[in-house]
Order: C-alpha cells, then sequence, then structure tokens
C-alpha cells in the first residue's frame, strides 16, 4: 500500500532527482524545500555530496531545519562566501532556487517586478543567479504554476541565462549553461523538449497536461509518455519527517498542507 | 607610535559629500552599524554606497543619505526583505545591481588598481543592459568574450573590526570574512569600528593570524564602539538581534514609526543606544543564528 504523503513531501522527492547524476558537487537548495530535498538526494541515492549548514560550514550530513535541540552540525569543512564563488566558478555545483519569474527560455528573474527605473515591487536583487546560471547545473522550484511566475514572453528583469540565443554573445552558448528540473506544484518539468524548450516530464498525481499548459504563459512539450510523479517511498518519508524536518517547516510551503495525491483531496 | 585611534565625530569630519563609500560585512552580519548611525546623524549627503546590502542599506535610504546603490543583494536573512530599502528602490533610487560574484571582481580590480576584470559573470542578462558595461575579448587562440568587470573604486571603505590595537592591527574573528579585506584594499581611506582596541601583544596574532584581516598601512582610522555591529551579529562575540531587527522592518509601515524609531535608536549617543536596546548583559547574551 503507498502510504499518504503530502503535496509538499511529493515535490520533494521529485526535487532530489535533480542531484542523482552529480556525484560529488556542492548541492545547493535555497528556501525549505529545494533544502530538504538536497537532503534527501544526500542521506539516499548520492551520499558523495557536499552541503553546507547554510552559513560557513561544510557538513558531512544535511542540518535538519529549525530549531536544533541539541543537534550539533557535523562540520567537515570550512565554507566561507569567497570559497563558495570559487567553487562555483570552476562548475562543481547544482543549486535549486525559488525565482519569483521564469520564462519560456530558462531566464528568471528574483530582481524586480514592473518597470525598472521605478518598480512595482522591489525584490532581493539578483544575487548569484548571473554567475550560477553561467557556471554551472541549475534547477529551479516555483511553489505557485501559475501565469504570473511561469511568464509569457521574457521575465520583467533577466538575472539568470536562459536558453535565449537573442541574448547570447557572439551568438555562443554561454560557457557552463545547464538548466535541468523545474519542479512546481502541478508537475516537474524539464528542458528536453525540442531544442531545449521546456517539456512536462511528470504531472503530479490528479493534474491533467492541459491544466498545467492553461496555468503556463508559454508552450510546452509534451514527453512522448508523460508519466506520474512517483510517490515518496515510505524510506524516504521517513527520512523528511524523522530526519530532515523534525519541525515540519515542509507543511509551510504549501498553503493548508495539501496532500500529494489530488484525487484524495 | 602611530595612532589611528578616532572618536565617532573625528569619523564623520573624515568623510565628505558625494563620496563613494564601501560598508563591510554581509546582509545581517558584522555591518559598522555604529559607523552608519554616526553617518546617519550627520549632514553628509549624496552618498554612493557599495555593500552586501543588509539594514547598513536600508537605515542610510530611510534617512535620505543614498544618492545610489551599488549592490549585490539587500538582505535580513530572516526577514525576506529590507523594506526601506523597497521603498526607496520603488520610488526610484538609482541603482547598479550586481552579481554577488561581479560585486567581488569589481573590489578586486579596484584592489589590484586594473580598469577591469574580465569575467562570463553577467553574459545574456540584464545586469549587463545597465549603464557602464563593455566586454572584451580574449587575445589568445580561444577568441572568447567576455564582460569587462569594471573596478569598483572607493573613497572610503567602513568594516567593524572585533580587535584592533592603535596603529590599525585588526582581527576579525567570526567564522567568514566576507568581502572585507577586498572593500579596505578598494579603498582610498578605510575607518574600522572595533569591538574592543587592546595593545598589539593583546591581539595575539601568533595564534590569530588567519584573522588578521590587512596589514595596518591599508587602516586609516580606528573607532572603538563596543557592540558596534549591533543589531546585526559579530560572532563569536554576539549573535544577530532578531527581535531589534524585526521592530526595525516594522517602521517602514509610516513616517511617524521611522521617526520614532529614529530618535530612540539613531540620534543617541552610542552609550544610550547601547542602554535603550537591552544594555551589554543581553547583547552579550544574542544566541548564533540558525539558518
Amino acid at each position: 500500500m503507498t502510504p499518504e504523503f503530502s503535496l509538499a513531501e511529493l515535490c520533494i522527492a521529485a526535487a532530489a532527482e535533480a542531484w542523482r547524476n552529480d556525484g560529488e558537487i556542492l548541492a545547493t537548495g535555497i528556501t525549505v524545500l529545494p533544502r530538504l530535498a538536497a537532503g534527501l538526494a544526500k542521506l539516499t541515492f548520492n551520499p558523495a555530496l557536499m552541503m553546507t549548514d547554510g552559513e560557513n560550514a561544510f557538513v558531512s550530513e544535511p542540518v535538519p531545519l529549525g530549531p536544533r535541540n541539541g543537534y550539533a552540525p557535523k562540520v567537515e569543512g570550512w565554507a566561507p562566501y569567497a570559497r563558495t564563488f570559487d567553487n562555483l566558478w570552476g562548475g562543481k555545483r547544482h543549486a535549486m532556487v525559488v525565482p519569483t519569474q521564469i520564462d519560456r527560455y530558462g531566464q528568471t528573474n528574483i530582481s524586480t517586478i514592473g518597470p525598472r527605473a521605478k518598480p512595482k515591487a522591489a525584490l532581493l536583487g539578483a544575487r548569484g543567479y548571473p554567475g550560477n546560471s553561467i557556471n554551472h547545473q541549475n534547477s529551479y522550484f516555483l511553489p505557485s504554476h501559475n501565469n504570473r511566475a511561469l511568464v509569457e514572453g521574457e521575465v520583467d528583469f533577466v538575472c539568470s541565462v536562459g536558453y535565449n540565443k537573442a541574448r547570447w554573445l557572439n551568438s555562443q552558448k554561454p560557457f557552463g549553461l545547464d538548466l535541468r528540473l523545474i519542479v512546481t506544484d502541478l508537475a516537474v518539468l524539464d528542458f528536453e523538449g525540442p531544442d531545449h524548450q521546456i517539456r512536462v516530464r511528470s504531472l503530479h498525481p490528479g493534474i491533467s497536461f492541459d491544466q498545467v499548459q492553461d496555468n503556463t504563459g508559454f508552450p510546452l512539450a509534451r514527453a512522448e509518455r508523460i508519466a506520474e510523479t512517483p510517490a515518496p517511498t515510505s524510506e524516504q518519508l521517513h527520512i523528511i519527517r524523522e530526519r530532515l524536518d523534525p519541525n515540519g517547516q515542509r507543511k509551510t510551503v504549501f498553503k493548508d498542507d495539501p496532500v500529494g495525491d489530488r484525487r484524495a483531496a | 607610535m602611530l595612532d589611528k585611534r578616532l572618536s565617532l565625530d573625528d569619523f564623520v569630519g573624515r568623510l565628505s559629500d558625494g563620496m563613494t563609500i564601501g560598508v563591510g560585512g554581509w546582509a545581517t552580519r558584522r555591518k559598522p552599524m555604529a559607523l552608519i548611525r554616526a553617518i546617519a546623524r550627520s549632514k553628509l549627503k549624496d552618498l554612493t554606497v557599495v555593500a552586501y546590502g543588509g539594514p547598513d542599506v536600508g537605515l542610510l535610504a530611510a534617512s535620505g543619505k543614498l544618492k545610489k546603490l551599488i549592490f549585490g543583494f539587500v538582505s535580513l536573512d530572516h526577514f525576506p526583505l529590507d523594506p526601506h530599502f523597497r521603498a526607496a528602490r520603488q520610488a526610484g533610487l538609482d541603482v547598479l545591481e550586481l552579481d554577488e560574484g561581479m560585486l567581488q571582481w569589481g573590489l578586486r580590480a579596484a584592489a589590484m588598481r586594473m580598469p577591469f576584470l574580465p569575467t562570463r559573470v553577467g553574459i545574456a542578462t540584464d545586469i549587463v543592459n545597465q549603464p557602464g558595461f563593455k566586454t572584451v575579448t580574449s587575445p589568445y587562440e580561444d577568441g572568447e568574450t567576455f564582460i569587462a568587470m569594471p573596478a569598483l573604486k572607493l573613497d572610503a571603505a567602513i568594516l567593524h573590526v572585533h580587535r584592533a590595537d592603535q596603529m590599525g592591527n585588526v582581527l576579525t574573528l567570526s567564522p567568514d570574512p566576507f568581502f572585507d579585506e577586498l572593500m579596505a584594499r578598494a579603498a582610498n581611506k578605510v575607518f574600522v569600528s572595533t569591538e574592543k582596541l587592546v595593545a598589539t601583544e593583546e591581539l595575539h596574532v601568533a595564534e590569530n593570524a588567519r584573522f588578521h584581516l590587512v596589514e595596518r598601512a591599508v587602516i586609516s582610522g580606528v573607532v572603538e564602539t563596543r557592540f558596534g555591529a549591533h543589531p546585526t551579529g559579530a560572532s563569536p562575540d554576539y549573535g544577530i538581534d532578531l527581535k531589534h531587527l524585526k521592530a526595525y522592518t516594522e517602521t517602514a509601515a509610516s513616517p511617524e514609526a521611522w521617526n520614532d524609531y529614529r530618535s530612540r535608536f539613531v540620534d543617541i549617543s552610542p552609550e544610550a543606544y547601547l542602554k535603550a536596546v537591552g544594555g551589554a548583559e543581553h547583547v552579550s547574551a544574542l544566541p548564533a543564528p540558525v539558518y
């Protein structure tokens, strides 16, 4: 019997797949869900992954989220920001981050919404997106799959590189451009359509292709046979609940923490 | 013996209108907040600030000191955004927004007295569609084209350190030195606030060699300001004051709320500030943050 699981747990297991074949590189998951996903990848199929405590130390096992309750991070190395930059410029990293907007080329935005001089919303700023996206593989998590997040046309301010030849210097593919997965609350997408077109790789249980397409601002490619996003296994659920997230921070990712199989909702 | 000690007033007197000032630290960690508050109280104006920003940027923005901001981000880490930065940005503050690594590269170019350093970072993004960027092509067989990241020259840098002597030997004891060394080397003048001013032998440099930020000739002035990073953290001496930062974020709600904050926490002496935020014991006991 398949155990019951939440949408967050389904997405954590799906997002962990991003790091399955990466070998010994730095896995960076920014915000709750990607961080749990990176931790799950390390504790299951890719133990060689490096990760940090979110501050200045490499740790040999993922640090549980939230209050530590006596848990001491298992420090194995020093990770000041200058070293993180050196590491990523060297390409040995796979980050999963949460942009505010993404477009058909995989370009993303966390800088400003609306006109640049007087933005409707000023967000964080580009942070490391330009450098990450031209140096190593990247994946994205979008908690609300809709036309405001997956936009028609280009994102308002391009912070990360995508497969948009009009922007490439001398029409050359940017050096380390390598986009992998987009995990959303509806589906898992990849860049394996014709000419890196964004493609539906799997649909979350109870979600249809049309539903995904209707909530996306650009046309999606379909895999020949679209799988259903696999349910997390009992082992994965145990690791997520007991080891990675004992304080239940994953329950705050989606409004009301819905179940993973929408047919059961 | 060299004596670079300064009072807060001396420090402000060494700055002038229109300067480009680099601020050390990172988001909510080891920001020279006592120096920032001294600038906020002063008559200085039209400053260009260069930072991995936190409440330093928000406080100067709310105090009307900024002409321009050059930044990789402005973040309060545990709170999504600095609302004072957001308000200033949305009102049309002039900015040069950079990738975090490009900011490092621009400081490094200035530190090495180079006009630019080549990088791939920024290619094919809107960052390099802002004014001021040019490309450069490799003269070697690869022929690759790069962004020529221009040097970010600073008139002054301001940093917060843990220990200093009066000659300008400084120690940053925190686990991450951030980019303070490059900030210092990119600047014409460098002012540090220090938790403690001690005799040179009390720096115990032999044991602390790796925390010695930069050679003393780079440092222009030293201001002793215990808890001078508060409300940001100065690990291992004290952590981030999350409660104070939260209260600070709420002061963007109205001009009255900001004026109230200003009168209680900015327009006062460092001694009165320490009392207002709960005293030395309270700040010393602030725990390390959890990320």
